[in-house]
């Protein structure tokens, strides 16, 4: 039963780690961009929340419709202001500059909001739990994460498939020049891509802010667990992120099943492991190149 | 007045100097074909009118007016499509949604999905297909049925030729007169001579990045062109 009980718990907090991971996924799959301020933009999310909360003081989730749309907003200057002159000139300076972006991130949270340790108060709903019987419980806030983390990703996967503008993005992503060709606006439209990232890393930064405290220097711990999603799902999957997340919550609950010292070390473990037997992550979309 | 005016048009691949002083006039309504051996510019003339190569001296004057610097993205809005050497067909879109992207722009015009797939119809049964699995002839098709999508004023066709079966290159080169009659003037480059020669009224042979013969294919002597394609 307690293994039962790790599995679900893991899966639960795969769906947060999934939200993480939306953003660092979508704009990579897009534009092959790695972007290292993706914990930081999650945590800079929360902070945004956080001043949105103060100054009205309204709960937190009512305050994520604001912070998508900030965010989304910051996310397409960003790109359209600096990033874009970086993807074209290959994988290291777009590397080098979101380095130095989550460099500023952290030190410009610092000076702001001090190292102290923030939280988002969502109120009851953070300590409510489902009961499944047979001594099985689960929470209500990690639930409703997963469930964001399947909408969310859900409905960047229907965008994708089914709009204009999720097709002028694939198509984007396969051939750049030859999307020019057929009229799109590359500029424009890794703009629109990096906007929709940020807009998915304000949910998990909320989602964040409300599971657990933040403060500054929490961006770099983010990013690699929304890493290790990407990398085992499948770069460039976005239902590979989805099951990356809960694979790397599961290996984490059951590393802590054994002993709480092993948590963060079992899901290391099993993303070395995937990266040594399966590097191309369980979900590999056809014909990414290879970087 | 000319749709499409290139002027004295040099370009440059770094050091390397691809056209000189090019000039080529195409009339609204006409086929016109560049030819030229390998590496005689002739791509690299078709790239610098889509905007996706720079000219570093000269000018390009479409409808009249010079594009100047104008990216390739907004050439497309003001009709200029290209159909690229080696198709550059979206390997991970089916074939719809190749067609459909080609419509990008929404540019009004004659052409949509149902006309473009009756112009070509060994695409009918391909559309659900993904499209990197396509022969060459079919991406060939899928490649100038995406930029009709377009609605484009002038297309640009770089080596519809290349690589395919005879059969197929006249399937695809019957379709023209259809594209031409719907109000689309053609520009088109190709190494071989006669299937290019039979579908234009006007003709221009590159040579080493000069123009060496300019005219229309019927007043000039077999002699006189491959004296100009292999400039002997």
């Amino acid at each position: 039963m307690d293994w039962l009980n790790a599995l679900l718990q893991g899966t639960l907090l795969g769906g947060y780690y999934a939200l993480l991971a939306t953003g660092l996924s979508l704009v990579f799959g897009v534009m092959r961009l790695v972007n290292l301020a993706n914990g930081d933009l999650a945590v800079l999310a929360a902070y945004v929340a956080l001043v949105v909360v103060r100054a009205t003081g309204i709960n937190p989730f009512l305050a994520i419709l604001p912070v998508i749309v900030v965010l989304a907003l910051a996310g397409y200057l960003l790109q359209r202001l600096i990033l874009n002159r970086t993807v074209e000139r290959g994988p290291l300076p777009p590397l080098i500059v979101t380095f130095g972006l989550a460099v500023i991130i952290q030190n410009a949270l610092l000076v702001v909001f001090t190292a102290n340790s923030q939280g988002l108060d969502a109120g009851a709903i953070e300590n409510a739990s489902i009961d499944l019987g047979n001594g099985l419980a689960v929470g209500l806030y990690p639930v409703l994460t997963l469930l964001v983390a399947v909408v969310t990703l859900g409905g960047l996967s229907l965008f994708l498939g089914r709009t204009r503008l999720g097709r002028a993005l694939r198509a984007a992503s396969d051939d750049r020049e030859a999307a020019s060709m057929v009229g799109i606006d590359n500029d424009h439209l890794y703009g629109v891509a990096m906007a929709i990232a940020m807009g998915t890393l304000a949910l998990a930064g909320i989602f964040l802010g409300i599971r657990t405290t933040f403060a500054p220097s929490d961006g770099p711990v983010s990013l690699i667990f929304a890493f290790e999603t990407v990398i085992l799902g499948g770069l460039g999957s976005l239902w590979g992120t989805l099951v990356g997340g809960i694979v790397l919550g599961v290996a984490q609950a059951f590393g802590n099943q054994v002993n709480p010292a092993f948590q963060l070390l079992a899901g290391h473990l099993v993303f070395l492991a995937i990266l040594l037997f399966r590097p191309q992550g369980l979900f590999p979309r056809a014909g990414v190149r290879q970087v | 007045m000319s749709l499409l005016d290139v002027q004295a048009v040099d370009s440059f691949y770094d050091d390397l100097q691809a056209l000189f002083s090019v000039n080529v006039t195409v009339d609204e309504g006409t086929v016109v074909a560049i030819i030229g051996a390998n590496g005689s510019g002739k791509s690299t003339l078709l790239r610098v009118i889509a905007g996706l190569q720079p000219a570093r001296s000269g000018q390009v004057r479409y409808d009249g007016v010079p594009l100047a610097n104008l990216p390739a993205h907004e050439r497309v809005a003001r009709g200029i499509a290209l159909v690229p050497e080696g198709r550059r067909i979206f390997p991970s879109l089916s074939v719809l949604e190749n067609l459909k992207v080609g419509a990008y722009r929404r540019r009004p015009g004659p052409w949509t999905l149902d006309r473009v797939v009756d112009l070509f119809p060994l695409l009918r049964p391909l559309l659900a297909r993904n499209a990197a699995v396509l022969s060459g002839g079919e991406q060939q098709a899928l490649a100038i049925g995406r930029a009709l999508m377009g609605n484009p004023r002038l297309l640009l066709l770089d080596e519809v030729s290349l690589g395919l079966a005879p059969t197929i290159v006249r399937q695809l080169y019957a379709g023209l007169p259809a594209i031409v009659s719907a109000g689309t003037t053609i520009l088109l480059v190709e190494q071989s001579i006669d299937q290019a020669l039979a579908a234009a009224s006007g003709m221009y042979c590159l040579l080493e990045g000069r123009v060496a013969l300019a005219g229309p294919p019927a007043g000039l002597t077999r002699d006189a062109i491959s004296a100009a394609y292999f400039g002997i």
